[in-house]
């Protein structure tokens, strides 16, 4: 008796989720699929070929691969840094690098212009006689880019290192290894699933950010618009061309994202054995 | 610390000091430089006080749904075995992967004009609720997750076999576990659903009084140039964000100590 009043709340538990991630996620994004190809195959090929089109993914992939290389070298130093090394402050710096993730992109791309915009910034008048331009740039979306995903590394990196432990790398050290050997020999294969998987989940951060990226760069096509930018701008035009152009890019953004997560599921029971 | 460490060390606190801490004390230096009047002004405008009501009234009900619903998926995935367990597991994460522009563009697919449902909720109060529920899906789930798969069973089954019934065993035994994940995972979904921006630009169409928040208001505040009410408004955004940071740091520390 008990038991079957069990199984029968777990079901109704059950399909309840189901239902809530089916209505909020799984639905609508599906139907961003169809929508996308609903005038058939050719008018999404022809998205490709408009040069705003290559020119806004283009921008998006070279920001997003410098901000993740970026990420990716502060992200495994500070990280060393935060589990092995010992200095005053260090637990106010392992709480402010966590920051970027709650602060809102519109504040992010706020506080980027009053710092580095030419005219109005802090540093304008210094990046002006250097004859730098940051904000409305393509720099200023990698500095935007590399903001918002600046802790992802860090925390898969940090929970590898201190499980790994120190023993290898001292017995590196006493049989003669130097630092820089005992790194790359012993410490970065030790947290390589972990620098991966950070590495990952910052490209999908990185192609996808939006409200950072347009503050910062004014979104001008052909400029400075970057994928989602475009999508953005489409979207809000008139005319069944600029509709599809603007599910294209989404769907194209979404596969993507879509294929991190894959990948990460993947390669998540390689870190927990 | 050695000579590695140190250089290490200093190159990364300059990178860091110069991406995040200087411009972001930008925002506070900024948001007082036009003394306490214009701040208290900037913030208590019809239209930015009405906008903060909007945020932070739809953030705390979507983070009461999500603890609740947040709870009941963790439990769906810990404790339940059906066939595409798997594939949910990847859904949960969806919407912290997708570009938030493409999730507004997903929600009104099913949620605007042309809803296969019939409902029409594009630029209204509900698109708004809709957005955060669906940017802050995974908080609640992914802090509370880790520790349920952890719970040992026996404490449950000592307590069923002492005669305590599935609702009391589940109110005293297990909640009290997860209190401290669900607070974490509830305390970031209300600060991610203060700083939304992306996912409502499509959907809520941004009309003052109606559907306008936060983020909304400090980007037109930035279109106008008028750098320090926005700095003013986002000065509030940054202080929220920084309390659930230290709380969360607090509360890690006390469950770890306990542990």
């Amino acid at each position: 008796m008990r038991e079957h009043r069990r199984t029968g709340f777990t079901h109704l538990l059950r399909i309840l989720v189901i239902a809530y991630l089916g209505l909020l996620v799984v639905w609508p994004v599906a139907l961003v699929a169809i929508s996308t190809f609903s005038r058939g195959v050719q008018p999404v090929l022809d998205t490709f070929a408009q040069p705003e089109v290559q020119f806004a993914f283009q921008l998006t992939a070279v920001s997003a691969f410098w901000a993740v290389l970026i990420n990716t070298v502060f992200g495994v130093t500070i990280s060393l840094l935060l589990v092995r090394a010992r200095f005053p402050g260090r637990r106010l710096l392992s709480a402010l690098i966590d920051l970027p993730l709650s602060v809102s992109p519109v504040v992010v791309g706020l506080a980027l212009l009053l710092v580095y915009s030419n005219r109005t910034g802090w540093f304008g008048p210094a990046l002006e006689r250097l004859g730098l331009q940051i904000v409305y740039a393509p720099a200023g979306i990698v500095l935007a880019t590399a903001f918002v995903s600046l802790p992802l590394v860090v925390r898969e990196v940090v929970p590898v290192l201190s499980e790994i432990g120190t023993d290898a790398e001292q017995a590196a050290r006493s049989l003669g290894a130097g630092a820089v050997q005992t790194f790359w020999r012993i410490t970065l294969p030790g947290i390589r699933w972990g620098v991966v998987y950070g590495v990952v989940l910052s490209l999908a951060r990185s192609l996808g950010e939006f409200g950072a990226v347009k503050v910062v760069s004014g979104g001008v096509a052909l400029r400075t618009q970057t994928a989602t930018l475009l999508v953005e701008e489409r979207y809000q035009q008139f005319g069944a061309a600029n509709t599809v152009t603007a599910y294209t890019a989404a769907l194209v953004l979404a596969l993507i994202a879509v294929v991190a997560l894959v990948v990460v599921a993947a390669l998540r029971p390689e870190r927990r054995p | 610390m050695n000579r590695w460490s140190g250089l290490g060390l200093g190159i990364s606190l300059v990178w860091f000091s110069l991406l995040v801490l200087i411009p972001l004390t930008a925002v506070i230096v900024t948001s007082a430089s036009g003394g306490w009047a214009a701040y208290w002004n900037a913030l208590t405008s019809a239209q930015t006080a009405s906008a903060l009501g909007l945020t932070v009234g739809t953030a705390l009900a979507v983070t009461a749904l999500n603890i609740v619903v947040g709870t009941a998926i963790a439990w769906v995935l810990v404790r339940d075995d059906f066939w595409g367990k798997r594939a949910l597991e990847v859904v949960i994460d969806i919407p912290f992967a997708l570009p938030t522009i493409v999730a507004g563009l997903v929600l009104l697919s099913l949620y605007g004009p042309n809803s296969p449902l019939g409902l029409n909720w594009a630029n209204t109060r509900v698109a708004v609720f809709l957005a955060f529920a669906f940017v802050t899906l995974p908080f609640v789930v992914r802090a509370v997750q880790p520790v349920l798969l952890e719970l040992e069973p026996e404490a449950e089954e000592a307590a069923a076999s002492l005669g305590a019934g599935r609702f009391t065993v589940w109110w005293r035994i297990v909640l009290p576990s997860l209190t401290p994940a669900i607070t974490a995972g509830a305390a970031l979904s209300f600060a991610r659903g203060l700083s939304e921006y992306g996912s409502l630009v499509l959907l809520s169409g941004n009309l003052p009084y109606r559907t306008e928040v936060v983020s909304v208001r400090i980007l037109s505040y930035i279109e106008g140039d008028k750098l320090i009410d926005a700095a003013a408004v986002a000065s509030v955004l940054l202080v929220v964000a920084l309390v659930v940071i230290v709380g969360l740091d607090l509360v890690s520390r006390r469950v770890a100590r306990h542990a």
